[in-house]
């Protein structure tokens, strides 16, 4: 087993469902659909368009406001590392906005800026930014200045000391930041869109919600489950043992 | 055609706002292809006069003339007392770094440095997987890849054991005659600097100023048991003692 991870992970979550299964089986419970019941319901949403349409609209979401989020996030945290004095006068107010809740800063974006897909998009990112930020003014911290030494004492050209020198000591941050961004930011998109939005996922689980469809609940959150996981999987985790190798 | 380096007061100015002087009043000369040997005590500043003419430090009183008769400035490169490779990079990628050119002409160069440092094979390892001598070979192969004009080199092999720092030496020797170009080597090693240099410079510390200027005639490669070379240390060694 030791030699293969990848299946250590899927047995792991065959074991879970196996166990979910009998549990229903052998208790009836009112309130837990089994895993089969889940899967039939998934196929059927998937297959009716409703899934993948409110799916696409939910990741499209995700994705412009994660890419703001880790932009502008690393922008500031990069010249907070880097200038002192910036750092001084933004510290306490990155601190507030950390501490702020993600509901509050949702219903003031709504309130402000309507019930629209700009406010939506403007409360992930808004909720997102001070972590990311957070994350890489330590990278910016970090930042080992006798190496740039060796780049400046040879006359390395700018662009080149940028990307063989600086940014690959900041991948291991930029990777816990998109790590951490990821699994906040998908979670907060579906707040916003049970609070304020006509479609995506959000918004149907709300739908759900109303009408005590247990199944569905679960069915979408399988999906969802599935697409992050492939996310963590087919992207993140490939990009790390890339960057990091030479350990 | 020469090079000229005048500082009349380099100071480092500690927290409490207390500037020490470092260097001062100190002038110095290179001619082009010399072997110039700073040789002074630990802790004098000749690592801060080495930052200084790489131009790392800027903060200083005086003025550094390295430009070359056609106008450019010369092309400087530094040897630090540890490797300072890049990590992420391999040791190939870490020559090509400093390198001018296409990446074709850059890799070629930088495999061509590496083969004459004894590296060729290691060139795709990362820095983790090599020796401490080996990682002091491939920053030689770096500090001559980029074709300096001034090689600048901070107690390059003072951290090594003894029969590697002589092996070493002998590789620079062979490299610096095979390539001339003017070396300013920093060291507080006696024997290495009879060994390696055409001049040598002795300096005092606090401030850091030049006590004398030997020039070195005797054939390389050199004994430093030969009486001549015996009768310098000697004097070398006294001065260093006693200041004064």
């Amino acid at each position: 087993m030791h030699n293969h991870p990848a299946l250590t992970r899927v047995l792991s979550m065959v074991v879970f469902m196996l166990l979910w299964q009998a549990a229903v089986m052998l208790l009836k419970p009112d309130l837990l659909p089994a895993p089969l019941a889940v899967l039939t319901n998934l196929l059927e949403h998937i297959n009716s368009g409703e899934l993948p349409h409110h799916l696409a609209i939910t990741l499209r979401r995700i994705a412009i406001s994660f890419l703001f989020a880790m932009l502008l996030g690393s922008l500031l945290g990069l010249l907070m590392g880097h200038f002192k004095r910036l750092d001084l006068w933004l510290d306490s107010l990155v601190t507030l906005a950390l501490n702020v809740p993600a509901l509050v800063t949702i219903i003031l974006c709504f309130i402000w800026f309507g019930l629209n897909e700009t406010a939506a998009l403007i409360a992930v990112i808004v909720n997102k930014t001070p972590n990311i930020a957070v994350t890489m003014r330590e990278g910016a911290r970090a930042i080992d200045k006798r190496l740039l030494d060796v780049a400046r004492a040879y006359q390395v050209p700018a662009a080149r000391t940028m990307v063989k020198v600086y940014l690959p000591q900041l991948y291991p941050y930029f990777l816990a930041a998109a790590r951490g961004g990821l699994a906040l930011v998908w979670k907060i998109v579906l707040v916003v869109e049970l609070l304020g939005c006509s479609d995506g996922v959000g918004f149907q689980l709300s739908l759900f919600f109303q009408y005590f469809d247990i199944t569905s609940v679960l069915a979408y959150t399988l999906a969802f489950a599935c697409i992050i996981f492939a996310l963590e999987a087919g992207v993140l985790r490939p990009w790390e043992r890339r960057v990091l190798k030479w350990r | 055609m020469t090079y000229t380096v005048d500082i009349i007061n380099k100071a480092f100015v500690n927290d409490a706002g207390i500037a020490t002087a470092v260097i001062r009043n100190l002038g110095l000369t290179l001619s082009n292809g010399e072997f110039v040997t700073l040789l002074g005590p630990s802790g004098a500043g000749k690592s801060t006069l080495l930052n200084l003419i790489a131009g790392l430090d800027n903060d200083f009183e005086g003025e550094i003339r390295l430009s070359k008769p056609d106008g450019k400035t010369a092309r400087v490169s530094l040897m630090f007392q540890e490797p300072r490779l890049m990590p992420w990079l391999s040791i190939c990628e870490n020559v090509m770094l400093v390198c001018d050119g296409s990446t074709s002409q850059r890799r070629s160069s930088a495999l061509h440095w590496l083969s004459l440092v004894g590296l060729s094979g290691a060139e795709y390892q990362y820095p983790a997987q090599l020796s401490g001598g080996m990682l002091k070979r491939a920053a030689l192969a770096r500090a001559f890849a980029c074709e300096p004009d001034i090689l600048l080199m901070d107690e390059p092999f003072s951290s090594l054991d003894i029969p590697a720092a002589d092996s070493l030496r002998q590789l620079l020797s062979e490299l610096w005659q095979k390539r001339r170009t003017t070396v300013v080597y920093v060291t507080h090693d006696i024997t290495e600097a009879l060994t390696l240099s055409d001049r040598i410079l002795l300096l005092s510390s606090h401030p850091m100023q030049v006590l004398e200027d030997v020039r070195l005639t005797s054939q390389r490669p050199r004994n430093p048991l030969e009486n001549e070379l015996l009768a310098l240390a000697e004097r070398f060694k006294q001065s260093l003692a006693d200041p004064a």
